[in-house]
């Protein structure tokens, strides 16, 4: 009975009303979060499904006033791309390697963890200009080089950070394994601990990727931009991101269509690279 | 032999039969002494790799003094301190920037943070089991999206809405409340400060979900069950249990979108106008740090420009490596005591 008259009490009304109304905002914000994701995938393919023919994969960008496609930025950004990761990945790795299997105690592998981290998040239009003044301001002018080394100092942190993570999940018995038959370590290592954290490994990759291919902030005064094809390393190359800041900026209308569809492609480009990364992260995690 | 050992099974090297003949023996000894210098050579290898990472900090700090030398010299300390941004004159200050970054990082927060937080208390208290991966996918995916597509959709899609619909509504009720009335004051341009802010808020939303989320889920259960069985309601754990034990994670997961949002580009440049002024009013054009190099740079040909674009860098990171230090010594705290 004194149960029942507690429980009608203006105290626990005013508990049970209160904890109605922050439920209810938990509700609301989290539709307010998806609204956005919806909203703005709705708008990129309202707007750059329209421009998007085979004509935008196989020619170049055109002049105000012409039609064109985005062949040049593409195979830009493709080039880039794919030279970062070249540059960036080895390096992230065996900096991973260090610190999860020789030196995972010791205080290098805690500073450079710190730092790893800070540059993780650092603001990429720093990196850019810090690859401005190690490389445009050396060597006089704006390049393909460049613009590849900004976006591999991006790759170095988001390897690093999940080579160390995979590696540290492999289990200690298949180190003591390996090296109680008298494996060296370096060969233990190789065929042993990065077979286990493969797949954790090439996710990395991927997230790096996805991070790298909508980046434009360090492109911008590094690789700069070329309205022409252009295979030529020590060039300024064009890349889609660069491409869609000056083309969304413009006055011109089939510009501005141009970036849309550019945005579209990168937008699906990098979604479909974090969803295969996190399947194949999710897949390593249970087997 | 290193092609050969690569094709065999690994064990085969340590296995090798007993009973080795003395030109065997000597072969073996070649391939031990290989296998020292190879597992010598890796690990120096690998530690070198980890000093690289040191090096790239070192090396952008670095490169942005030496380039912002000339107008370090040029204006000294005034820099931080004056409006004025003028190529003509070759008189730099840095303040309408360093104003607009802060202004606009104030506003996401202010926006983000709160809703951040409820939509991981949602996912970690509210929502059906079946949903809380989608959702939490989706939230992640929301945070993958490259910021130049955040940058464009704000120029054509919200910037108009916010210009038509939600910018005189601000003028015409806000802007009359004397006090804060100044903050809304001028004509509805739609791009501004905040504008700009309010896409940051969009942006750093996710980093803020999906950290305070983790450090959610590392409560004890038995911590929230033992409140529940008081007669908790669930707000009451949340704030009353949740939120304390998390409070550090929480902080550095703040800290961490903060950092974020003082340092984005390209989506702040699209929508803040570019404006070197300080403006009462949030609704007027204005400029941050990043929109301002990402801006003038390629334009800038005289020295002293370059420089004091390259000084303002240097500035944006000499912010966000504070905050973003802070975020990990906070992040790095909660995970020692979890791990406790």
């Amino acid at each position: 009975m004194a149960l029942i008259s507690g429980a009608q009490s203006p105290l626990y009304a005013q508990r049970r009303r209160k904890n109605g109304i922050t439920m209810a905002l938990a509700y609301v914000a989290t539709a307010f979060g998806l609204t956005w994701l919806v909203l703005i995938l709705a708008v990129l393919l309202w707007e750059g499904f329209s421009g998007l023919s085979l004509r935008v994969f196989t020619e170049m960008t055109p002049p105000p006033g012409s039609a064109g496609g985005l062949l040049n930025p593409i195979l830009g950004s493709v080039v880039m791309t794919g030279l970062a990761v070249l540059i960036g990945t080895p390096l992230g790795i065996l900096a991973g390697t260090y610190m999860a299997e020789y030196g995972r105690y010791d205080k290098l592998s805690s500073v450079v963890r710190f730092i790893n981290d800070i540059l993780l998040s650092a603001p990429s239009i720093v990196i850019g200009l810090f690859v401005y003044e190690i490389m445009v301001a050396q060597m006089g002018h704006f390049s393909g080089w460049a613009g590849a080394v900004a976006l591999g100092v991006i790759v170095v942190p988001v390897v690093v950070r999940t080579t160390e993570d995979m590696l540290i999940l492999v289990p200690d018995t298949l180190r003591e394994a390996a090296a109680s038959i008298g494996l060296p370590r370096s060969l233990m290592i190789r065929r042993v601990a990065y077979r286990a954290a493969r797949a954790g490994m090439i996710t990395g990759v991927l997230l790096a990727v996805a991070r790298i291919s909508g980046e434009t902030a360090p492109l911008l005064f590094t690789a700069l931009n070329n309205q022409f094809w252009s295979t030529d390393m020590n060039a300024p190359m064009s890349s889609l991101p660069v491409v869609i800041f000056q083309f969304a900026l413009s006055p011109y209308k089939d510009w501005q269509e141009l970036a849309w569809t550019g945005a579209l492609i990168i937008t699906l480009s990098v979604l479909t690279l974090s969803i295969v990364a996190r399947a194949l992260a999710s897949q390593s995690k249970s087997s | 032999m290193k092609k050969t050992l690569g094709r065999r099974p690994v064990a085969d090297v340590a296995l090798q039969s007993g009973s080795l003949s003395v030109a065997e023996a000597s072969d073996r000894s070649k391939v031990l002494q290989k296998l020292r210098i190879g597992d010598i050579g890796f690990r120096l290898l690998t530690r070198g790799a980890a000093i690289t990472v040191l090096l790239i900090l070192g090396g952008i700090i670095v490169s942005l003094v030496w380039g912002s030398w000339e107008a370090m010299g040029k204006f000294g300390f005034a820099f931080l301190i004056t409006e004025s941004w003028n190529p003509v004159t070759e008189q730099f200050g840095a303040i309408s920037p360093i104003y607009g970054t802060i202004v606009t990082s104030i506003i996401a927060m202010v926006i983000a943070v709160p809703i951040g937080l409820f939509i991981a208390l949602f996912l970690t208290e509210l929502c059906p089991m079946f949903l809380r991966r989608p959702i939490g996918i989706a939230i992640e995916l929301l945070a993958g999206i490259p910021s130049i597509i955040y940058g464009i959709w704000g120029l054509f899609v919200f910037a108009p809405f916010l210009q038509q619909y939600v910018q005189p509504l601000l003028i015409n009720t806000l802007g009359n409340v004397p006090g804060i009335g100044g903050l809304f004051a001028g004509p509805p341009y739609g791009i501004g400060i905040l504008t700009a802010g309010l896409i940051l808020a969009i942006m750093v939303l996710p980093f803020i979900t999906s950290i305070s989320r983790d450090v959610f889920s590392a409560v004890p259960p038995v911590l929230k069950e033992a409140a529940y069985g008081l007669g908790c309601t669930t707000w009451e754990v949340s704030r009353y249990v949740v939120l304390p034990f998390t409070r550090v994670g929480v902080i550095g997961g703040v800290m961490l979108g903060l950092g974020r949002a003082l340092g984005e580009t390209m989506a702040v440049t699209f929508v803040i106008g570019n404006a070197h002024r300080i403006s009462a009013s949030i609704l007027a054009p204005g400029t941050t740090i990043s929109a301002t190099i990402a801006n003038e740079f390629t334009e800038a040909v005289e020295s002293v420009y370059t420089s004091s674009l390259i000084l303002l860098g240097l500035i944006l990171f000499v912010i966000t490596f504070i905050v973003l230090a802070f975020a990990r010594i906070m992040l790095m705290r909660l995970n020692a005591r979890v791990g406790a």
